[in-house]
């Protein structure tokens, strides 16, 4: 029953994963894009889907990943989305500088390139933070209170940026992906007791 | 006499009298009527000018062709058709990105101040299928306008100038 379960599990996640990648890579558009406009979306699909992974490992919900494995992915996952957002923002840049310097300064005419680099802002901040939290002596409520804050925003903006962009990625797979990572994200916090950090100290 | 300007309660009430008339002044500018014996200009669209590559050359069609651009232009104030007026148009079509020269191309307004010209397909880029156009030959005010289709399955956009002398 638990081996039948796990596997259950580690198929839904990889279909997750691989599905909306599968379905973008037989978009029509990528016949008048260039390799590096290909690439840039690519690193931000991938991106969503490492986002839809960082929850569910966090919360050590991955079977055969409880927490203490599965934190030491999320932080290596981290680092990875960290890479796959310059990729994806590099690479759009390169195909088109005015178009990334617009929506890195909020003033694209596109609503959902806000949402975008918001979300991208929310990745570096808590990238940095993570990094940086044993030299900050920061303490655990201090710390957790700032990632999951960060984990937000970083969820939030990134569904509302995939969901408004018209690109590669299908409707549905877009759409099932998107509430994949709202779920896992809530799963989390609840496994988490994310709650609890709302309260006052000794309230 | 000074010191009362600088008490708290001065300082309040000179904020008040200062957004009182604001708000005054906001409220009379929008009760002025509409100009309404004038057509008023165009104004440029956010990001309407991004790749814009100046000197497009006037074309019979940009590259294959099946796709329309079309639109009118008109000079602000009377509502007049403008003619002869050369609108620069480009796109990232199924033939090459916004940044290619050959996606570039330019047509020249008939005596009704209506242009048409014809293009490659636009197909969505950087989230939205939208088109480019600019007007900035001197004469009238520089415009830049980024008109975004309603369906990307769509096979012409349009877009509207209305020139301010320059």
């Amino acid at each position: 029953m638990g081996r039948a379960r796990a596997i259950l599990l580690w198929a839904g996640f990889a279909a997750a994963v691989i599905l909306p990648v599968a379905i973008a890579a037989a978009s029509p558009l990528l016949a008048w894009r260039q390799p590096v406009y290909i690439a840039a979306g690519f690193a931000g699909i991938v991106a969503l889907t490492v986002i839809l992974a960082q929850p569910l490992l966090a919360a050590g919900r991955l079977p055969g990943l409880p927490a203490p494995r599965g934190r030491r992915i999320h932080r290596w996952t981290g680092a990875a989305l960290v890479v796959l957002v310059l990729a994806h923002v590099g690479g759009l840049w390169l195909t088109s500088p005015p178009d990334v310097v617009d929506a890195l300064l909020f003033t694209s005419p596109t609503p959902f390139s806000a949402w975008g680099v918001v979300a991208m802002w929310a990745i570096l901040f808590a990238a940095i933070l993570a990094a940086l939290r044993r030299r900050l002596h920061l303490r655990p409520r201090v710390w957790r209170r700032a990632h999951l804050s960060l984990t937000l925003v970083i969820v939030i903006g990134s569904i509302v940026h995939a969901i408004l962009v018209e690109g590669t990625m299908g409707t549905l797979s877009k759409w099932a992906l998107c509430l994949l990572v709202l779920a896992a994200t809530a799963r989390a916090f609840a496994d988490l007791r994310a709650w609890t950090l709302l309260r006052r100290r000794h309230g | 006499m000074t010191r009362s300007l600088t008490t708290r309660r001065g300082i309040l009430r000179g904020g008040a009298t200062l957004a009182g008339a604001a708000l005054a002044t906001g409220a009379a500018g929008l009760l002025v009527p509409a100009r309404a014996q004038g057509v008023a200009p165009t104004s440029s669209m956010r990001g309407g000018s991004n790749n814009y590559l100046p000197g497009a050359p006037v074309v019979e069609r940009i590259g294959g062709g099946g796709f329309w651009m079309t639109g009118t232009v008109r000079r602000a104030g009377d509502g007049a058709p403008l003619k002869d007026i050369r609108i620069q148009i480009w796109a990232h079509t199924t033939e090459g990105h916004e940044r290619d020269p050959h996606s570039h191309g330019a047509t020249l307004t008939r005596a009704d101040g209506t242009f048409r010209l014809e293009m490659p397909q636009i197909v969505p880029a950087f989230g939205q299928p939208h088109g480019h156009l600019a007007y900035d030959s001197r004469a009238f005010e520089t415009v830049f306008l980024r008109p975004v289709m309603r369906s990307a399955s769509d096979t012409s956009l349009s877009a509207d100038f209305v020139l301010q002398p320059a």
